[in-house]
C-alpha cells in the first residue's frame, strides 16, 4: 500500500484488513491519486483513476436526470471480480474510492467497511492544511512526486 | 405461509430474539429483514454472510458436509445462522435470555419452507 498523504495510511490499512479488497484506489474527484493498494504499474493506477473519476462524473449526470443529487455508490458485478465505486466528502474536498474485490469478499462487506473508511478518513484529515491548486508549471513535478510516493521509485 | 417477511416476523416472536435477516450469501446484502430498532441490519447481513461462507469453505476443506446451523455465543447474546440453499442465509440476533433451542427449531422450519 502506498499513500501520498501519511494520515490516509492507517484508515486504509484497516479497510484493507477488514474488507479483503484486492485493489483499492483513493483519488480526488478530478482523478488525482491519493493512495493505492495492489496496483503494480503506475500506468494502471493512472488509467484506473481517470476511468473511475469519469464513471462517477457520468453517473452523477444520470442521477441528476432522475432527480437525485448524486448516487452514493456504484457496483460493477463481474464473474470473478467486481468493482465498487463511491464518491464522498472529506475536509480535503470530494474524493472517490475505487475498490476491486473477488470471492474473498462481498459487496455487503465492502460497502460496510468503506463507510467506516470514510468516517476514519474524515476524522483523521488535518483540518488546517491548505488546499493548493495545482499550477501548470508544477504539474509534472507534482505528478512525479506522487508517482514516487505511490510506487516507491 | 410462504411470505418471507411474515416468516421473519413470526421468528421474532420467539422470546429474546431481537430480529432476523434473510441474507443473500453471495453478496452479503439483506433480502428481507425484521429487526428491532438499534440493530444494524446491513452490518449483520454482511458479516454473517461472510462468516457462513467461510464456515462452508472450512467444512468443505475438512471433508465434511455443509453446515446446517451456526450458533455464535457472545457476552451479550447469540448470533444464529442457518444456510438456506446455496444462495440465502437466515440470520437471527438473540439476547442472553433467548430460548435458543426453540429459536433453532423455528429457524430450521423457516429454512425448510424457503428452500
Amino acid at each position: 500500500m502506498r499513500t501520498v498523504e501519511p494520515w490516509v495510511k492507517a484508515p486504509l490499512e484497516r479497510f484493507l484488513a477488514e474488507s479483503s479488497a484486492r485493489l483499492t484506489l483513493l483519488m480526488t474527484s478530478s482523478g488525482q491519486v491519493v493512495a493505492q493498494h495492489g496496483f503494480t504499474r503506475s500506468v494502471d493506477v493512472m488509467t484506473a483513476a481517470a476511468l473511475g473519476a469519469a464513471i462517477v462524473a457520468s453517473t452523477q449526470e444520470i442521477a441528476r436526470l432522475v432527480g437525485e443529487a448524486r448516487f452514493l455508490s456504484l457496483v460493477h458485478q463481474g464473474v470473478a471480480q467486481h468493482v465498487f465505486l463511491s464518491g464522498f466528502e472529506t475536509p480535503r474536498g470530494r474524493w472517490i474510492g475505487l475498490v476491486v474485490f473477488d470471492g474473498e469478499s462481498t459487496v455487503g462487506l465492502v460497502q460496510l467497511f468503506f463507510d467506516r473508511l470514510v468516517q476514519d478518513l474524515v476524522a483523521a484529515a488535518p483540518r488546517e492544511a491548505p488546499v493548493e491548486r495545482p499550477l501548470a508549471e508544477n504539474f509534472e513535478r507534482e505528478l512525479n512526486a506522487s508517482l514516487r510516493a505511490l510506487f516507491g521509485r | 405461509m410462504t411470505n418471507p417477511a411474515e416468516m421473519l416476523d413470526r421468528l421474532s416472536t420467539v422470546r429474546g430474539i431481537r430480529g432476523s435477516v434473510l441474507v443473500s450469501a453471495s453478496d452479503g446484502l439483506a433480502v428481507v429483514e425484521s429487526l428491532m430498532a438499534g440493530v444494524d441490519g446491513r452490518a449483520v447481513a454482511a458479516l454473517a454472510a461472510s462468516l457462513v461462507n467461510r464456515l462452508r469453505r472450512a467444512t468443505e476443506c475438512a471433508g465434511r458436509r455443509e453446515p446446517v446451523f451456526l450458533q455464535l455465543h457472545a457476552a451479550g447474546g447469540t448470533v444464529l445462522a442457518a444456510p438456506c440453499g446455496a444462495e440465502l442465509v437466515l440470520v437471527a440476533i438473540a439476547g442472553p435470555d433467548t430460548n435458543v433451542g426453540l429459536a433453532r427449531l423455528e429457524m430450521l422450519d423457516v429454512v425448510g419452507r424457503l428452500a
